[in-house]
């Protein structure tokens, strides 16, 4: 195993949102492809920048609502005709129009479920550390500023230059962010 | 057109705005983490509260009586078994539906005003679909066999009736509720994280930040963040349709006399949505003038809330006036009755007042000088949610009172204790409404943010 860079990246601060975005499509133009940005509200355009085009939720909700859909008709099919047959005023045992709205219902509740579990489990959370947290100007990241960070996992990161490349961009600030 | 666009439109057509000029990221979160971090306790919240848990109180020992004596204890019996209980259920949960009316088919619907009431609309959802839930299991009769109304292996080799419409609700409202819990959850986790970096006890700085598990704001967690947000309110929205349409079943199946109708699921689920505004404005209106929030609830809201129950509240006429019609065309003898007992019945007061508080009174809300009074407003919605409360009382009572045969037919008279739990779930909702002020942000400070001009990236 590799020795463990003592650095985890660099980060810089931004003041607006323009800025931010203008300056992590320059570092992502410029070759760096491991890195991310931190804002207090979503801004589309920022995850284009770093070079994120797509994420997995929606098939992840779509997978959850079919095994929702075919949970709830099946198991109804299951009960009402092979496990526990009840004659009601003679309707046949498979009386499906019956077993719509169970099912539609179970189709939602998956898909939810995966919604919220899928989203918190590709975004690796929950994960109450970090090592952004250990900057302390970070902690604007929930209010008013906007950062992006180069992680020194990248192979074109090194110290100097990319602490130089960063100081081109004209960011309020530049952090070691220690791991 | 760009959300900039319309707001620079907007201005020049001089509507109210949908947040108040001067604001900026940084005040925007100030204001409203201040109500939950740095807000001194006030004598107004604590009185609240304790008035509040005095009547969640009474509903404990109505509870506590109720699982002692049964349900006897109710005015319940035949002809009437439903009462009370499944009134206040239909009320309760129609008061839910518009939380999610205004966090997810506004939102699909790119109504940027919804921002500022999301929140503590959905918070509404929640203790409104909690107070609803416990009607039905306590009108069971021994609701500790609650669990009998989920499918699960048992030793009994017995499975719940998939033909039957209430087997039908057991699932639209579990699945409802579980919903708007994550909802409202996954809403609150960026602000969950401002609340943790803001707070300077470490008590709660942890609290938060467990809550919030981690959120920092990443570009790649926001594009998950925005389209798991995104499929919520478009998974939400044919959900709370179906819930009051299965509300509704409960009902239309049944051949009784004023339940056996196809116009049912539509004008339930209007009904819904209107008694939904209705407590949206009766919370809007004194939180934000106690808090200071008038920069972001503003009178824009206010107005689009009483349009909002204007339209609904055309549609529950137009179900009144559908059926009186159809009392009489059909020239089925029951459904002519049924008409005749609600107009000159034992209850037919309180049909005059349905009417009075749900169709008359709110035509007021035509005229904009009224939209835009808080205190008229707060008055028309506390009279539209009486209206509610009367129909469902008129649908549940007053159609099982005369069915077919005279023999079988009787009166209905609520006893205190039918009034103690629900004044007591009145408490609860109160009680739980207060608590949610202080200890969670009422209005979500980053969906406000994108409001504002700054927020959007110039080319």
């Amino acid at each position: 195993m590799a020795a463990r860079n003592p650095i985890y990246g660099l980060l810089a601060e931004f003041e607006t949102p323009t800025e931010v975005v203008e300056a992590a499509k320059k570092t992502h133009a410029a070759g760096y492809k491991k890195i991310d940005a931190y804002s207090p509200f979503p801004i589309e355009e920022l995850s284009e920048a770093i070079g994120f085009h797509h994420n997995n939720v929606a098939l992840v909700v779509l997978c959850g609502g079919i095994i929702g859909c075919l949970t709830g008709y099946l198991m109804q099919y299951w009960i009402a005709t092979i496990s526990y047959p009840v004659n009601v005023g003679g309707r046949p045992f498979h009386s499906w129009p019956s077993f719509i709205i169970v099912t539609f219902e179970l189709t939602i509740l998956f898909s939810v479920l995966s919604a919220v579990f899928g989203m918190l489990a590709l975004n690796g959370l929950p994960m109450p550390h970090h090592p952004v947290f250990n900057v302390p100007r970070f902690e604007l990241a929930s209010k008013d500023k906007f950062f992006l960070i180069v992680f020194s996992s990248d192979p074109k990161y090194n110290a100097g230059d990319t602490r130089a490349f960063l100081e081109g961009l004209r960011p309020v600030s530049i952090s070691e962010v220690p791991s | 057109m760009t959300p900039v666009e319309q707001l620079e439109l907007e201005e020049k057509v001089s509507r109210a705005p949908v947040i108040e000029p001067g604001h900026s990221f940084a005040t925007i979160s100030d204001k409203i983490s201040s109500v939950v971090l740095t807000r001194p306790l006030s004598i107004g919240w604590l009185l609240g509260l304790s008035v509040a848990g005095t009547f969640v109180m009474v509903l404990t020992t109505a509870i506590a009586y109720l699982f002692l004596k049964g349900v006897g204890i109710w005015g319940i019996n035949i002809p009437i078994g439903w009462g009370f209980a499944i009134v206040n259920f239909v009320w309760w949960i129609g008061i839910g539906h518009a939380g999610t009316l205004i966090s997810a088919i506004l939102l699909l619907l790119r109504q940027s005003w919804r921002n500022s009431i999301n929140r503590f609309a959905e918070a509404m959802t929640l203790f409104a679909v909690a107070c609803a839930g416990m009607f039905p299991v306590l009108h069971m009769g021994r609701p500790w066999l609650a669990y009998w109304l989920f499918p699960y292996p048992n030793t009994m080799n017995y499975w719940p009736q998939f033909r039957s419409p209430l087997v039908w609700d057991v699932f639209a409202v579990s699945t409802y509720a579980t919903t708007s819990l994550l909802f409202w959850f996954v809403g609150l986790i960026p602000d969950l994280g401002t609340l943790r970096d803001r707070a300077k006890n470490l008590w709660i700085k942890r609290v938060y930040g467990l809550l919030a598990m981690g959120w920092r704001g990443s570009a790649r967690h926001w594009s998950r963040y925005e389209t798991a947000y995104l499929l919520l309110a478009g998974l939400a929205t044919p959900l709370v349709l179906s819930v009051h349409t299965v509300v509704s079943f409960d009902f239309a199946v049944g051949i009784v006399p004023g339940w056996h109708t196809t116009i049912f699921p539509p004008y339930f689920v209007a009904g819904a949505i209107y008694s939904g505004f209705a407590m949206v404005l009766i919370l809007a209106i004194p939180i934000r003038k106690i808090y200071g929030l008038e920069d972001f609830i503003t009178e824009r809201h206010l107005e689009n809330s009483a349009k909002v129950m204007l339209a609904t509240g055309l549609i529950v006429a137009y179900g009144y006036v559908i059926e009186m019609f159809m009392g009489w065309y059909s020239g089925n003898r029951y459904d002519s009755f049924l008409l005749w007992n609600r107009l000159h019945g034992p209850y037919s007061f309180f049909y005059d007042m349905l009417w009075l508080c749900n169709i008359f009174i709110p035509q007021l809300l035509w005229i904009r000088k009224f939209r835009r009074n808080p205190i008229l407003l707060f008055m028309i919605s506390a009279v539209v949610l009486v209206g509610m409360w009367l129909e469902r009382f008129i649908i549940v009572v007053v159609s099982l009172q005369r069915d077919f045969l005279n023999s079988s037919w009787g009166m209905y008279y609520p006893t205190r204790w039918d009034w103690a739990v629900f004044l007591g779930t009145l408490g609860f909702f109160t009680f739980c409404m207060f608590l949610f002020l202080r200890l969670l942000p009422s209005i979500s400070m980053f969906e406000m943010s994108t409001l504002l001009p700054e927020s959007k990236v110039k080319e």
